[in-house]
């Protein structure tokens, strides 16, 4: 197990007004995570760029963080997916966007790509703050899949390393599953005992993962479980946002295909409403 | 095993309440089913073989529990288009190919289709219909036949038929006119007369057997022929002989013409609209509150469909009227659809010929009250109340429907409510973006020991989508606790609300709640009126004066020191548990009078009993004594001739041996006989028997009692009061 999952952060930084922000954001989980923080910049190096983000990195260089900044022009994607590869980056920070109403967010189209193609974890930020908002609740998904095992770890180290309150695993359980129609009464009963057996099953699937999980990742932590009869994918998310966690973490995709933006599924769902910060393991 | 034993047991042991509400069933389906296919331009008869071809189908194949099938008023306006274009057989051939749509749609899952369509449209579709049907028959109900384009004009020329009735000079026509008025007069009349042995046959059955026999009195009395005009008698009425000889060969010539697709797609959609809402509100009425299997009754009803038209019979629909006087008749499975299937058999086997004695305006009044009950304007009333845009979506139906046809209308109500939808929100891209997502999150709480279960929907939620909403709580076990939460939605339309609203009442009545929170935002949000309106209770404008008898009750109050208050209180829980309320709809109570404690609880209360063309409202004055300690379930009422009657139907008398003063004059009912025994000490029975006669019920730890079903006078309010407070006093004294 890696006990370790990220020693290298990276991140996309352009002039926007979200610039200090993003920075603080990424520099305080490179100094929690004792990770390198690699700044990406698409464009020409010039002087002034470089002390622009030295002056917004300024309280962290004090705190000894060790980082770097990249500059390359081309294609964003293309630029931000190669410097992740050249520098082995591991964990790579991308911001969101806003949309129509305070309270809505989505990935914007590069971002959404670069998404889609890296190869290293993703973390997505909704409301990046130049203070620190502490991270109390983290949401984990707990799906039967052979990733799940390193998510629900990665989620406990982070949780661990951000010193949350507690982490709730969701089982998501699809409803071909169950696959009781309820119509009448009696059927009802029988989707019920089904609803139940199935919870038990992925309870003890899940407790075994954190059996697991070192205990001192699991020291001062409030772990619950949840399972959700749903749409994978969707479902969490909007667990997410009702329970107003501060931190999803997922499973990274088995693959996008054209297919899959046309009837989105999985993370799909998520990138298109973002219901919080969402870390995406891979 | 021993279950399955339990149940055939059961089923023995309800047969004969069924066969006799099945009986009372089939008095009023007989003349409904003339009548309706009189009115759709078939064969009477037609009618009468939907429904025992339905009763006897859906009983056996079904999944509902208390429903009546048959030929359904809401598919009248469709077979009377498909009858001028295709003619009979080809509207037989149509009624065939509906069938095995709607029993594809059983099997595809699909039977939820109403789901789909806003709930004012199709209110708006249905009144329609109503003025379809009331249009058409009025004037044969005034002995004026005429034949005219279209629905609107028929309606337009009501006043000039009723100016006709004034000056007929033919005095046949003039009787069928009288014959027609009075019919009408017994349909509206008949609920308002609360008389047991009146209403053990309903109004429709009345007007039958007034008409038969005065064609009789007339022939064998007076030795004369009838005097209504022999064009205005019910004709055609075949042995059953005749019916199975003469099978009609279903026309499938047309199959490929438009007129013939979209006939059987109307068909289609209205049977299994009209199904679902009876099946629905059934379901509500329904004593036992089971759950129909909604799919599995569109299958049967699809099978029915087919063999009715095979046979030369009308589409078959779940009917509201009529499952809801079974169920007030004591019908608790289907085998009571069953008997009212074999008892229409039977009067067509002994009276096919007395039944062309039955003037045609009187089977028509009953028709004009069926139209005029679907378009009542206390609908309207109720609409306009909910939303301005409400009525705007339920005049569009309607007038469009008149105009073009039920296609047209129900296709037009969904366009003008999704139009709305979108002007009210300013936004198009909400509805399209968000659309095919999986917006409803339910999740049983995994911390909460009881384990709430917990719904949240995001974006909007609207007649387009409520499907997805209704998927899961549907999944919901009844005496649960549900939250369902609307924060982060946007949008929340009238359809959801009202059938939310449905859901409340149902987990309700079965033990759980149901909440919706998170509309108090919309609140504030003028982009949500549908939700407003719903939540927020109607302003009473006209804060009138108390009425004689209220003042009157206000001084009574006073003079007993007891407090009143006028008010109307809509939630009624309490009453839930009392048998009496069982299969009756309790509208609201007024004019309480409470004691200190609020143990005495004296009130008006306005309930209804029935459904459609068969509902009765009733208002009665009743006093709830809270006990504040369990005593044995029982009703007690005077013994009398129709409980005697009951008692062969299967109601069970608790016998007294020691009392049989007691006994002869009482009837006392309950489950458990034992602890009633031990119950009803010496002092308790003669209590009784020295006390005027009240119906008192006990559901465990209160009385309800009342004595008679309608508002008691000031002088029976004040001997209510005393006999509660006496009888309360006896039964403090019983050992418990």
């Amino acid at each position: 197990m890696n006990l370790k999952p990220f020693t290298t952060i990276g991140i996309g930084v352009t002039f926007s007004p979200n610039l200090k922000a993003n920075i603080s954001e990424a520099a305080r989980l490179s100094l929690f995570f004792q990770a390198k923080l690699v700044l990406i910049h698409v464009g020409d190096k010039t002087t002034d760029k470089e002390n622009a983000f030295k002056t917004f990195l300024k309280p962290y260089i004090d705190q000894n963080i060790d980082y770097e900044i990249v500059f390359k022009t081309g294609d964003p994607v293309d630029v931000i997916l190669s410097a992740t590869q050249e520098k082995d980056i591991d964990l790579l920070i991308l911001g969101a966007l806003q949309r129509e109403t305070f309270f809505k967010y989505y990935v914007g189209s590069i971002a959404r790509k670069i998404t889609r193609q890296a190869k290293c974890s993703v973390l997505l930020l909704i409301n990046p703050s130049v203070d620190r908002i502490a991270c109390q609740h983290i949401v984990v998904n707990g799906l039967e899949d052979p990733k799940t095992k390193q998510t629900v770890t990665t989620a406990f180290y982070v949780a661990h390393k951000l010193s949350s309150d507690k982490i709730t695993i969701v089982e998501e359980i699809s409803q071909q599953e169950v696959a009781v129609n309820v119509d009448d009464d009696k059927s009802l009963r029988k989707s019920t005992i089904v609803k139940e057996r199935l919870k038990l099953r992925e309870d003890t699937r899940v407790k075994k993962i954190i059996d697991d999980i070192p205990s001192e990742y699991k020291s001062s932590l409030a772990i619950n479980t949840q399972p959700i009869f749903g749409k994978r994918g969707y479902s969490i998310g909007h667990y997410a946002q009702v329970v107003r966690a501060d931190l999803l973490v997922m499973n990274a995709p088995v693959k996008t295909s054209f297919w899959d933006r046309l009837f989105p599924h999985d993370i799909e769902h998520i990138l298109t409403e973002l219901p919080t910060d969402v870390l995406i393991i891979r | 095993m021993s279950q399955e034993k339990n149940n055939i047991k059961e089923f023995f042991k309800a047969l004969p309440k069924n066969i006799f509400s099945g009986f009372v069933v089939s008095l009023i389906a007989l003349p409904l089913c003339l009548g309706l296919a009189m009115a759709s331009e078939a064969p009477p008869i037609a009618g009468v073989i939907a429904a025992v071809v339905g009763g006897i189908v859906v009983s056996i194949f079904g999944g509902s529990y208390v429903t009546i099938t048959g030929p359904g008023n809401g598919l009248v306006g469709v077979l009377l288009v498909a009858v001028t274009t295709l003619g009979l057989n080809g509207t037989y051939a149509a009624v065939i190919c509906s069938g095995g749509l709607l029993l594809i749609l059983g099997f595809l899952r699909m039977g939820k289709l109403a789901d789909y369509f806003p709930s004012s449209a199709i209110q708006g579709m249905l009144a329609a219909i109503g003025l379809i049907i009331l249009g058409k028959q009025f004037h044969i109900m005034l002995g004026n036949k005429i034949s005219r384009e279209t629905s609107i004009d028929y309606l337009l020329e009501i006043p000039s038929t009723i100016g006709d009735v004034f000056v007929f000079e033919d005095k046949g026509l003039l009787y069928a006119a009288i014959a027609g008025v009075l019919s009408l007069a017994i349909m509206v009349f008949y609920p308002k007369i609360r008389n047991k042995y009146l209403q053990l046959i309903p109004a429709p059955m009345w007007i039958v057997i007034l008409s038969i026999s005065f064609s009789y009195y007339y022939e064998l009395v007076l030795q004369q022929p009838n005097p209504i005009h022999p064009d205005y008698m019910l004709s055609g009425i075949p042995t059953l002989n005749e019916i199975i000889t003469q099978l009609p060969r279903p026309d499938f010539g047309g199959v490929v013409s438009i007129s013939f697709i979209s006939s059987v797609f109307a068909l289609t959609l209205i049977a299994s609209i009209e199904s679902l809402l009876s099946i629905k509100a059934v379901d509500k009425l329904d004593p036992e509150k089971r759950r129909s299997n909604v799919n599995k009754d569109i299958k049967a009803l699809g099978l029915a469909t087919i063999g009715s038209g095979f046979l030369g019979g009308l589409n078959v629909v779940t009917v509201i009227a009529r499952s809801s006087v079974n169920v007030n008749n004591g019908g608790s499975n289907r085998s009571s659809n069953f008997f009212h299937a074999t008892f229409l058999v039977v009067f067509i086997l002994l009276f096919s010929t007395q039944l062309t004695r039955i003037p045609l305006p009187a089977l028509m009044a009953i028709l004009v009250f069926t139209g005029y009950r679907l378009a009542a304007p206390e609908k309207v009333q109720k609409i306009f109340y909910i939303g301005k845009e409400q009525l705007i979506i339920f005049f569009v139906t309607l007038l469009v429907t008149l105009k073009i046809g039920l296609i047209t209308g129900i296709v037009a109500g969904v366009g003008v409510t999704f139009i709305i939808h979108i002007v009210i929100n300013k936004s198009f891209g909400m509805f399209f973006r968000n659309i095919l997502k999986p917006n409803v999150l339910m999740f049983k709480e995994q911390s909460d020991e009881n384990g709430t279960y917990y719904v949240s929907v995001k974006h909007f939620c609207s007649f387009l989508n409520y499907n997805k909403l209704k998927y899961k709580l549907d999944a919901i076990p009844e005496d649960k606790d549900v939250v369902v939460d609307f924060s982060m939605c946007e949008f929340v339309d009238h359809t959801v609300m009202e059938n939310l609203h449905d859901y409340q009442e149902l987990f309700l009545k079965k033990g759980g709640h149901f909440e919706v929170v998170g509309l108090d935002m919309h609140d504030t949000d003028s982009a949500h009126p549908f939700a407003l309106r719903r939540l927020l209770p109607v302003p009473n404008i006209f804060k009138s004066n108390l009425t004689k008898r209220q003042t009157n009750l206000e001084a009574l109050a006073k003079d007993y020191s007891l407090n009143y208050t006028s008010t109307k209180r809509k939630d009624t829980h309490f009453l839930d548990n009392f048998m009496f309320f069982k299969t009756k709809k309790i509208n609201h109570i007024y004019n309480q009078i409470t004691g200190e404690k609020e143990d005495l609880l004296m009130f008006d209360i306005e309930f209804s009993e029935g459904e459609f063309i068969a509902k009765e409202v009733v208002r009665s004055t009743m006093l709830h004594i809270d006990l504040h300690r369990t005593i044995p379930q029982f009703t007690l009422d005077k013994e009398g001739f129709l409980e005697k009657v009951y008692a062969f139907a299967g109601f069970k008398d608790v016998p007294f041996e020691q009392h049989s003063d007691f006994s002869k004059r009482f009837y006392l009912l309950g489950e458990d006989e034992k602890a009633i025994k031990n119950f009803f000490v010496n002092d308790l029975v003669q209590f009784f028997e020295c006390n005027p006669y009240y119906h008192v019920e006990s559901n465990g730890n209160s009385l309800l009692v009342f004595s008679k079903e309608r508002l008691a006078s000031n002088k029976e309010v004040k001997t209510l009061l005393n006999f509660g407070k006496r009888l309360r006093e006896v039964i403090y004294k019983t050992p418990s």
